[in-house]
């Protein structure tokens, strides 16, 4: 505050927290002194559903479709944690083929998250027509998804002790078919991203986190591995088929904003052949083991690579057919520091990508308010008003 | 950046003569795949009315009273989120998943579906008789 008096220009810039399309609003006071912003104050809470308290309330079956409506683009790495927390507290394994299937939807979840976000930013930068195309491209993994599990967004593919649906070879075909369509797009996509002058003016350079920040704020997931930290839960920790796959943690080490897109569009080529490889290797035998519905007092910590990072569940249970405690960490909260400490100091401009790179759950920063602490006016912008205020900037510089 | 620029050219040139992306909805109804997953229908005849249904449902849109040959099933369509748990459940299959989604409506009271296997047995009577 001590520099904003010296130079009488201390604004507070509020972001967010109403968007009603988008999951987890979220708040941010940015203190800005002339283009540079100074300190950044997260509040967060402002989608708080009470999941944890309604899963105590509901049985281990019901909890299923729960755990999948925490969120919409990753709901499979959500009920994958959670069939793994429930299989370990029951101590039952589910088979080879059930495991085969979770791997094959999870890495499909991805290159569809993935590709959802690599628009996203584009959107951002005000480069409209890429995001249009990734976008378009998109559909091919959503229609794929819709006739593996009938549902394009919540697949409700897991259930205790397996999976509900199986792969015939006619949903195989169709699912490789569709592969080689994304395979060449994201290729091109990549070589468009290192090429675009409209893309790397905006990114390259842009909300730069080095590695030792990154350990030491914690970051989880792509952010984490395009700082240079080899730091995923598939490899890590490797939890349904991924220790039977090989595959090559994707890396990075500029840590700017062009870097987090370079690492998922990769990313997404690593998860093509994560699913080929699945597919070729997909054992014979049953989808499914019957499992209880009551389970005997136990705890256990599950962890799954969800596509923005490291997810954790917990789950205690007390010999009824209701968990006694659920406790679940999304990986946007783990990257949440990292994201504060990535936004003091850069220009304004550059806080919607920023905060887009971070691929949060919580972007719908739709309402922003400017208070001026000297003028004491208060004046309200929408995310597209930023959104223009940011390529005018640009345009200017 | 040459070589960008033709890409998006090229991109942007072949998109002109294609037909459009989106789906022309409303006009023409895209067939939902083979498993879709849409509303359950009770096959009344075959149901015995032993609830299991209504108790792995996760938001209590089934509602089962009586038992044998006098079930009744009560399916409320605005709770109902398609999971379709409750075929998944049903151990004698009386219940089918069938590939319908247009149920936006204005009418909440038409969104209860009732299947009462008594009428249906006197029905079936009257028309043996």
């Amino acid at each position: 505050m001590g520099m904003g008096l010296m130079s009488g220009s201390m604004i507070k810039v509020v972001i967010g927290p109403q968007h009603p399309a988008l999951k987890e609003p979220e708040r941010f006071i940015i203190e800005v002194e002339g283009e540079q912003v100074v300190q950044v104050t997260p509040r967060i809470g402002y989608v708080h559903r009470g999941i944890e308290k309604a899963m105590e309330n509901r049985t281990y079956i019901q909890n299923l479709y729960l755990a999948e409506r925490i969120c919409g683009i990753c709901s499979h790495a959500h009920t994958t944690c959670y069939v793994q927390a429930v299989e370990d507290l029951l101590s039952v394994e589910a088979p080879p083929r059930a495991k085969y299937i979770r791997t094959v939807i999870a890495e499909l979840e991805r290159i569809h998250s993935h590709l959802l976000w690599l628009g996203i930013l584009a959107h951002e930068v005000g480069f409209d027509t890429f995001f249009m195309y990734v976008w378009r491209d998109r559909e091919v993994i959503m229609d794929l998804l819709e006739e593996i599990s009938g549902n394009r967004v919540n697949y409700a593919m897991n259930t205790i002790g397996g999976v509900r649906r199986d792969l015939d070879q006619e949903k195989i075909s169709k699912i490789l078919k569709g592969l080689e369509v994304i395979e060449e797009k994201a290729k091109k996509y990549i070589q468009m991203i290192q090429k675009e002058p409209t893309i790397l003016k905006r990114t390259v350079g842009v909300g730069y986190l080095s590695s030792i920040d990154a350990v030491r704020y914690n970051a989880v997931g792509p952010l984490a591995r395009a700082s240079g930290v080899k730091r995923d839960v598939r490899k890590d920790d490797p939890y349904i088929a991924y220790d039977d796959i090989s595959f090559n943690i994707v890396t990075r080490d500029e840590g700017d904003c062009f870097s987090r897109m370079m690492i998922r569009a990769e990313e997404i080529l690593e998860s093509i052949n994560i699913v080929r490889e699945a597919l070729s290797k997909l054992p014979v035998g049953d989808i499914s083991v019957k499992t209880r519905l009551v389970i005997p007092p136990s705890e256990t910590v599950s962890r799954v690579e969800a596509p923005r990072g490291e997810l954790i569940h917990y789950a205690r249970s007390n010999g009824t057919d209701k968990p006694e405690r659920y406790k679940i960490r999304a990986p946007t909260l783990a990257n949440l520091k990292a994201l504060c400490k990535m936004l003091t100091g850069i220009y304004l401009a550059d806080v919607p990508v920023i905060l887009a790179g971070i691929d949060p759950c919580f972007s719908c920063m739709d309402r922003m308010q400017i208070i001026d602490c000297e003028k004491k006016e208060k004046q309200s912008w929408t995310l597209d008003d930023l959104r223009r205020y940011a390529r005018e900037w640009y345009q200017k510089h | 950046m040459g070589v960008v620029k033709t890409q998006f050219a090229f991109e942007a040139l072949k998109s002109i003569f294609k037909k459009p992306s989106t789906e022309e909805y409303p006009h023409k109804r895209r067939e939902p795949p083979k498993d879709f997953r849409g509303r359950p229908v009770w096959l009344i005849e075959k149901c015995v009315g032993c609830g299991l249904c209504a108790r792995v449902c996760p938001v209590k849109a089934i509602k089962i009273i009586g038992r044998g040959k006098e079930v009744n099933v009560t399916y409320l369509l605005d709770r109902c989120i398609f999971c379709a748990q409750c075929a998944e459940s049903c151990n004698i299959r009386a219940i089918a998943i069938v590939g319908e989604f247009e149920f936006a409506g204005y009418d909440k009271s038409k969104m209860s579906y009732i299947y009462d296997k008594k009428q249906l047995v006197e029905k079936e009577a009257e028309i043996a008789r």
